[in-house]
């Protein structure tokens, strides 16, 4: 097992810098991270969060991803298969793959997302169980099929089948909730570099996901993000995996359209 | 969606020591009654009592109560994080009368529907509350009253 600084990085100025580093806009290495109007959370991280996500040696995100690279080999399941049976080196047949995601299953008439592709396998390929959502398991394996396509732009479908899904993830969006009565929007959008107490509130975006968060310190997925974006505005959550997660996910998605994929980020 | 308020209706004894019965932290439902003078404040108590500003101050503080440091800069020196998504109410005291302030609390989005700023004495029109916290407001009206009565000591210097 590779060493990671885990908490030397965690004690480590954890609010320093925050400001600074949203002024760096475009420069050198930040460049990436801007597309247009678009930055990545990235580039709301203070230098010393950045640090560790920019070093995959100190990124605590990869002992899920080195799970998931064994996960991968491993043959699963009543069919006695593992992924790399049918998909070879995930270097090769996975890149690009998570940067479109979600993606439409006729079979199933809506859309799904990385999670419920990769479970799919599981369950119709392998005869394997379905693994659960925020399982090291799932967490690894989402990861690092996605991480096969850092850098590349996100790019989802929205028209044809993916339209009414689309437009009921946008509705979610702009709905507001919870006893704060407060969208998404009303934080992401409007708010965006303003400081809600002691958070820098970043666009929202979700080219990072899942990744390993300092205050959960585990990997987490995008639904546990919205999920907790929910409930800090008194907001029941929706499921892991429900619909209007998948649909908000969509729309997310494409509002960051042209953003690379990060995964596996390092946030707050 | 936006629905009536109660506009005209005075304060009467029974709705007064209701609203001071669920400021206790009762299961809230009946709200005290309030109007709303030229659309832009109101004017009287909610529970006909002055508010404790020192509580007020607490309250401001309080993440689970007023939490007015998510949004705004107070003179709370020994607070470090002081939002800024509202503007800075170190002088709103002096800025604004007592009434245009206890609207602003107990309901922003009268004066302005796309507001951020949470409805403090509000309890119902929300969409997928959580459990706990169905029926009831942010705050009681008494918390409602401290609240302000600390707003109106910010005057600047
Ligand atoms: C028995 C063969 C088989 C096994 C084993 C298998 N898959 Fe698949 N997988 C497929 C097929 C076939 C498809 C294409 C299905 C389709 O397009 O409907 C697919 C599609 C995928 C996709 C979507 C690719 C895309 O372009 O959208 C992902 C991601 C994936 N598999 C991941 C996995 C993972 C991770 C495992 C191991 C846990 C796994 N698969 C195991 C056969 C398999
Ligand atoms: C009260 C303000 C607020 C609301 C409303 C809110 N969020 Fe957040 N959100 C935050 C804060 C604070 C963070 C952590 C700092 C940051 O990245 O903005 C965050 C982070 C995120 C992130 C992670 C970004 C990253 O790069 O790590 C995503 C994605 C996100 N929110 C999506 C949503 C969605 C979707 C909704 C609506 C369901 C929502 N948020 C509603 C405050 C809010
Ligand atoms: C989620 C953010 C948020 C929170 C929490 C919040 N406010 Fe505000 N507040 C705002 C914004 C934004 C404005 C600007 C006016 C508008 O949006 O309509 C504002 C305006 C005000 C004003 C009017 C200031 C002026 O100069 O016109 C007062 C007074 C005020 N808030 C008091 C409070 C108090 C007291 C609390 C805590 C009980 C509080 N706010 C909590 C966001 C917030």
């Amino acid at each position: 097992m590779r060493w990671r600084p885990i908490a030397v990085v965690l004690g480590f100025g954890l609010f320093i810098g925050a400001y600074g580093a949203v002024l760096a806009q475009g420069d050198g290495k930040m460049a990436k991270y801007f597309v247009g109007d678009l930055r990545t959370g990235y580039t709301f991280a203070t230098p010393e969060t950045q640090a560790i996500q920019d070093d995959d040696f100190a990124n605590p995100a990869f002992l899920w991803v080195d799970y998931a690279v064994e996960l991968w080999e491993d043959p699963s399941g009543d069919a006695g298969k593992a992924c790399s049976d049918c998909h070879g080196a995930a270097e090769d047949t996975m890149k690009g793959v998570g940067a479109r995601y979600p993606v439409y299953n006729a079979e199933l008439g809506k859309p799904i997302n990385l999670e419920q592709r990769i479970n799919k396998c599981r369950v119709d390929n392998m005869q394997a169980k379905a693994w659960k959502y925020e399982s090291r398991e799932l967490l690894g394996m989402t990861a690092y099929v996605k991480s096969q396509s850092r850098g590349m732009p996100v790019q989802v479908q929205i028209d044809g089948p993916m339209a009414p899904f689309y437009e009921k993830g946008k509705a979610f969006y702009f709905q507001r909730r919870g006893q704060l009565d407060m969208a998404c929007a009303n934080c992401h959008e409007g708010n965006a570099g303003n400081m809600i107490r002691a958070n820098l509130l970043s666009q929202g975006q979700s080219n990072g996901f899942p990744l390993y968060r300092l205050k959960w310190q585990k990997l987490g997925s995008l639904h546990r993000r919205f999920r907790g974006c929910n409930k800090q505005v008194r907001a029941a959550p929706y499921g892991y995996g429900s619909d209007e997660y998948v649909n908000l996910e969509l729309f997310v998605a494409n509002r960051g359209m042209g953003l690379p994929v990060e995964t596996p980020g390092v946030r707050m | 969606m936006r629905h009536l308020r109660p506009l005209s209706v005075t304060l009467t004894a029974l709705a007064m020591s209701l609203g001071l019965l669920l400021g206790a932290g009762a299961q809230a439902e009946e709200l005290v009654k309030y109007q709303i003078v030229g659309g832009e404040s109101i004017d009287k108590s909610l529970t006909g009592q002055p508010g404790d500003p020192v509580n007020g101050r607490k309250l401001a503080i309080n993440r689970k109560l007023g939490n007015c440091l998510a949004c705004h800069v107070l003179p709370i020196p020994e607070q470090a994080f002081h939002g800024n998504v509202g503007p800075d109410l170190s002088e709103a005291g002096g800025n604004l009368s007592e009434g245009e302030i206890r609207l602003r609390v107990v309901d922003s989005k009268v004066l302005n529907p796309d507001t951020i700023m949470p409805a403090f004495y509000r309890n119902d029109g929300f969409e997928r509350v959580m459990k706990k916290f169905q029926g009831k407001t942010m705050l009681s009206a008494q918390q409602v009253e401290d609240v302000v009565a600390y707003i109106m000591t910010l005057k600047g210097n």
